[in-house]
């Protein structure tokens, strides 16, 4: 046995004895071979508690053979690599690898939170929803910091993951899922008749259990088949064939993720940059679900000690890889499956104590196979309980009982020796896939499990998943969905033919009593993973949690990870029993992906960092850039904040460039402003029903502020537009708002004005755009040699111009966002630098200075203007912020008036917009502070209203804010409180224009 | 994920290559003279949507594709597209047959005077 006393001698059909691999688990260097999974490797070191409980923190150990493992979790790799919550049974080892347990503190072996199982009797089923209710305030900084690091599994990784993953589309004919028996059947017959296949199964090799089960096909080991199956799926040229990859989700119209694991078992492929995972997204005409079938554990006391596994575990690890899983074992069982795995021990040199088996009489086929090979069986009885050592980290025996369904407290019983069980409550077809979208379940007796019922997408279960165990069954079903799956799909000739032995039927067994009561120390665990027990289910019954649904929720049962995989049915079960129902009665709960948790990385994809979401720049991006801009996101846009010059911090460059402008002139890049052509002989009469205001009277080349509601009357968008001809507008938007506007334009046209004949058109990007604002303003236009007059006379407010600035063709608008005398000139977007220097060369000699983004915002809100999306929030009315006058009272529609006229946008009392100064001007409120109607020592308090912008205005030399206000106009002059974290700041209510109230500036 | 076809174009795609737009064929009262239409028809046009098991007629817009609104009659326990058809249409003769409520109110005079739809097609 070489040092290690649980690997076997011989077999073990995976590993290869010649390759020692090297790896950690807890810090500790263990060595295994190639072929092993992390599970078997650990136990063949000796390790038999791979992590703690969720809830008592009780010692565990591997249970599954693969995905279904519910309590060997374990973290893989260190810092930015690792990865939690990992299936042992499912990790495959590699030279390197690092494992580490979990939830266990500070060690595996002795761990302070198992003081939780002492404490049990005081944390029932539901007991998050009983304890620490009070004192109130010990939630927050006691119990939730508390509960949060006791419970939990695994660990969140530390830094950026190094790694790359893919997304990857595929469509195809038939997608079985599952490469077992009749898997493979299915896809070799879809193959043959010419489909486009894809074939996974999350295992790294097909077969499933063909090499754990008893029958042949063609007369043969149901391997040589598999594997002639597997090469020639493999050649075949319309087959995909796709193994460590697990179908985690069904939806709607046979859309399927597949979560394939690349790289996980090979580090130098990740190393050359291999990906990690790759998530699938896969439409498939036919899905055949051949996910097979998992084993039940049974409900006996303290039935979650390690080296209590199921019985398929023990088998595996016996026949896959060498390793016993102890030195001398016990089988439970209810069905004549786990015969197979005493008589695999015992042929592996692996004592067994005896087949204890529920059922009476001991006349079958397996029966007569195990007393044939010297293995006792103990018929009619049951575990009621085992004995373990210190601490429940080892096991010395198990104590058995005559079996009476539904018994109460056992009194005789008697011992035998071992330090393993390999235990067999039945099997349950693995559905949760069938589930996912909407299929329909239905009870099978004779398995004592549902399996797949009605189902509305092209979707067809097979085999063991679709409750049919019998080999030769599963076979011919899979020939026969692989055919069906395909249009003119018959059935063929020479289709392989299966022999197995008749099997006797199953006895349920739910609930195994013990001596005693149930939480007089014994624990019968139904969901391992989330602790719950028999008897927390049997509690929430008697406490009126009578729906199923209910009873899950508030015991847990069926919520972990492992999404109930095992538990399911046991659950019920119980539940069933404690009833006095059946369990189709009971019900079932509801299976949702994944089946298997996927990683965050697959998820994200190469859809990271750069790629995240795209950025789009103006022309002028490479000289903000140059400039050491401070960029703001506004939409998709990068748009120059401000510009700070050396020495100046970001308030400063923005109080000067505020300054620049009301006292020289300003330069903003203004191309992200949304543009859209509105062209056709009814542009003017659908501006008409779209804008509050009236656009049919604009005359050509003129210039109207527009707003624009919803149809609940609420305020959408706001911005100029320009008449450029009889049957042709520009109309601009706001930045973020470009494509939802010309969306909302198009709809309207599209589903509700559809006699109109007008074309929209987005040209945000067509167009680079720069407002020259300040008093120089028209100095400097002049100074670039305008081919057009731009006197105050001949060139008015609101006014358009087109023509040549020098050599640079522009359109020119005289619209002004700050007050002052302001042109926004518009130049082909190509062109757009060209005129950019051009005009900062102009106005070199009148001190021209750049602004960025929040000087606009602060100039426009000294003007009192308003920002869609500042002042308004979705529930603002052109009459809450002052605007009543561009609300037509001539039009007989547009979007949104009737809406105007309803009682509950006309009554008293709606919030208003009005200005703010703070009793001490340099205070700024925070954006969002709520006024009060009364201060008062602590929430609550009345709130009156918030503030919608606050700036420090350098103009004024004074804090200036907008805010919303319960009947603010009616208000001026009253001081308000605003309650902060720390303080109150009192504010007078003033008119929200602080400066230039008559609008002479632009007017020059 | 829906595949949704579209109509005018024929493109096919998942439905996040599609905008849903919510209940078809509902009118707009202000379209005529909102001075003639009740607090209680404005609400209902505004906030009464249906939610039937079966057939619900809906909205959809080619979002990546021709970029036009169209309709479609989707039967809300499969989740099968029954039809999707134009934007000023009507659907298939039989499903304005099938249809329940406001529907069934709005396609009776349809019915009764219009021959089927020529370009209504069944997916």
């Amino acid at each position: 046995m070489s040092g290690k006393p649980y690997r076997l001698a011989q077999g073990g059909r995976l590993i290869d004895r010649s390759k020692k691999v090297s790896f950690t688990f807890d810090g500790q260097s263990m060595t295994g071979f190639a072929g092993d999974t992390v599970a078997s490797a650990v136990l063949a070191n000796g390790q038999r508690v791979f992590g703690r409980s969720f809830k008592y923190h009780r010692p565990r150990g591997v249970v599954g053979l693969g995905s279904e493992e519910m309590n060997a979790l374990v973290g893989i790799g260190e810092g930015p690599r690792h990865e939690p919550n990992l299936r042992a049974p499912q990790v495959e080892l590699h030279d390197g690898l690092i494992a580490q347990s979990q939830n266990r503190w500070p060690s595996l072996n002795f761990d302070i939170g198992a003081l939780n199982s002492k404490l049990s009797r005081f944390i029932p089923g539901g007991f998050y929803y009983k304890t620490f209710m009070w004192p109130q305030a010990f939630w927050k900084h006691v119990y939730e910091p508390m509960i949060r690091r006791a419970a939990g599994l695994g660990k969140a990784p530390a830094g950026s993951d190094p790694d790359t993953y893919e997304h990857m589309h595929a469509h195809c004919d038939v997608l079985v899922i599952g490469a077992g028996i009749a898997g493979l059947a299915a896809a070799e017959a879809a193959q043959a008749a010419g489909a486009r296949v894809i074939i996974c199964d999350e295992t790294p090799r097909f077969g499933g259990v063909a090499d754990l089960s008893a029958g042949t096909i063609d007369g043969a080991p149901q391997l040589d088949w598999v594997h002639t199956r597997a090469k020639l799926l493999a050649e075949a040229g319309n087959v995909h064939v796709m193994t460590r990859t697990t179908a985690v989700g069904h939806w709607h119209h046979n859309h399927l993720m597949l979560f394939e694991r690349v790289s996980d078992h090979d580090p130098e492929g990740l190393a050359r940059g291999t990906p990690r995972h790759r998530l699938w997204k896969v439409r498939a005409k036919h899905v055949i679900l051949a996910t097979g079938a998992l084993e039940r554990p049974i409900a006996f006391a303290n039935n979650d000690r390690p080296g209590i596994m199921l019985a398929t575990a023990a088998r595996g690890l016996v026949e896959r890889h060498g390793v016993a899983p102890g030195m001398k074992g016990v089988v439970f069982t209810n069905n004549d499956d786990a015969y197979l795995t005493a008589l695999s021990l015992k042929r592996a040199g692996v004592a067994v104590a005896g087949i204890i088996d529920v059922r009476q009489g001991t006349d079958s086929a397996a029966a007569r196979d195990a007393r044939n090979a010297g293995i006792e069986i103990i018929p009619g009885h049951a575990i009621a309980g085992v004995e373990s050592g210190y601490g429940g980290l080892s096991l010395s025996g198990v104590k058995i009982a005559p079996w009476r369904k539904g018994q109460g407290r056992v009194v005789n019983e008697s011992r035998l020796a071992c330090d393993f069980i390999a235990m067999s409550g039945g099997f349950n077809p693995v559905v949760n896939l069938w589930c996912h979208n909407g299929g329909k379940l239905t009870f099978d007796s004779g398995l004592q499990s549902y399996r797949p019922g009605k189902h509305h997408d092209r979707i067809q279960a097979v085999g063991a998943a679709n409750g049919t165990m019998d080999l030769a069954a599963a076979l011919a079903e899979g020939y026969a969905a692989g055919e069906a799956a395909v249009k003119d799909g018959e059935p063929k000739a020479g289709r392989s033919k299966a022999e197995s032995a008749p099997q006797r039927p199953l006895e349920p067994i739910w609930f195994s009593p013990a001596t005693g009561k149930y939480n007089e120390g014994n624990k019968h665990f139904i969901d391992f993973q989330n602790d719950v027990t028999a008897a927390d289910l049997e509690l929430a019954q008697r406490e009126g949690y009578e729906s199923v649904e209910h009873t899950k929720r508030y015991t847990t049962f069926g919520m972990a990870t492992d999404q109930g995989k095992t538990s399911n049915l046991n659950g019920l079960g119980v539940l069933a029993e404690a009833t006095g129902k059946t369990i189709p009665e009971i019900g079932i709960t509801t299976f949702r992906p994944p089946y298997t948790p996927f990683s965050f990385g697959s998820i994200a994809g190469s859809l990271t960092k750069n790629l995240f979401l795209p950025v789009r720049r103006t022309p002028i991006f490479r000289w903000h850039k140059a400039q050491n801009a401070v960029f703001e996101p506004v939409g998709q846009w990068r748009r120059a904040y401000t510009y700070p010059r050396a020495g100046e911090d970001k308030h400063q460059s923005i109080n000067r460039e505020i300054l620049a402008v009301r006292n020289k002139v300003g330069l903003l890049d203004a191309s992200t402003l949304g543009k859209i052509e509105i062209k056709g002989p009814d542009a003017a009469e659908f501006l008409d029903r779209v804008y509050t205001n009236m656009f049919s009277t604009l005359k050509v080349g003129r210039c109207r502020y527009g707003l624009m509601m919803n149809e609940l009357g609420f305020l959408i968008d706001d911005g100029v537009t320009v008449r450029l001809g009889d049957d042709h507008f520009l109309m601009h938007t706001t930045s973020g708002g470009a494509d939802r506007i010309a969306a909302w334009l198009e709809e309207w046209l599209q589903t509700e004005w559809t006699q109109y004949k007008v074309f929209v058109t987005p040209v945000t990007e067509q167009w680079a755009q720069f407002a020259i604002a300040g008093p120089k303003a028209r100095e400097v236009l002049s100074k670039l040699g305008p081919d057009f007059d731009i006197s105050a006379e001949g060139f008015a407010h609101m006014a358009m111009k087109q023509g040549k600035l020098g050599s640079h063709p522009v359109r020119i608008y005289r619209i002004s966002f700050s007050g002052e005398l302001s042109y926004e000139v518009a130049t082909p977007a190509n062109l757009g630098r060209g005129l950019w220097d051009a005009i900062l060369s102009a106005g070199a000699e009148f001190g021209i200075e750049a602004y960025g983004t929040e000087a606009l915002h602060v100039l426009r809100a000294e003007k009192g203007y308003i920002v869609i999306g500042d002042e308004t929030d979705g529930t603002v009315t052109p009459g809450d912020v002052g605007l009543d006058g561009l609300v037509s009272k001539k039009k007989a529609d547009f979007i949104g008036k009737r809406s105007l006229e309803q009682s509950f946008l006309r009554s008293a009392g709606r919030k208003q917009l009005v200005g703010l100064l703070t009793e001490d001007p340099k205070d700024v409120l925070p954006d969002g502070a709520y006024a009060v109607r009364a201060v008062k020592d602590k929430p609550p308090m009345e709130m009156i209203g918030q503030v919608t912008s606050t700036y420090y205005s350098p103009t004024l030399d004074h804090s200036i804010a907008m805010a919303l206000i319960e009947n603010g106009r009616s208000r001026m002059g009253e001081t308000l409180s605003f309650p902060l974290d720390d303080k109150v700041v009192k504010a007078k209510i003033t008119d929200p224009v602080f400066y230039d109230k008559e609008g002479s500036r632009q007017n020059v | 994920m829906l595949i949704v076809h579209c109509p005018v174009c024929g493109a096919e795609g998942d439905e996040t290559d599609f905008h849903y737009g919510g209940e078809a064929h509902i009118r707009r009262p202000a379209t005529q003279d909102p001075t003639t239409v009740s607090d209680a028809a404005q609400r209902d046009y505004l906030f009464m949507r249906r939610n039937p098991k079966g057939l619900h007629f809906e909205r959809w817009r080619c979002d990546r594709g021709c970029g036009k609104w169209f309709h479609a009659v989707r039967d809300t326990v499969t989740m099968d597209f029954k039809a999707t058809y134009g934007i000023t249409e009507l659907p298939p003769r039989e499903l304005m047959e099938a249809a329940s409520g406001e529907w069934a109110a709005f396609f009776k005079d349809k019915l009764d005077a219009a021959k089927p739809s020529r370009k209504g097609k069944s997916s």
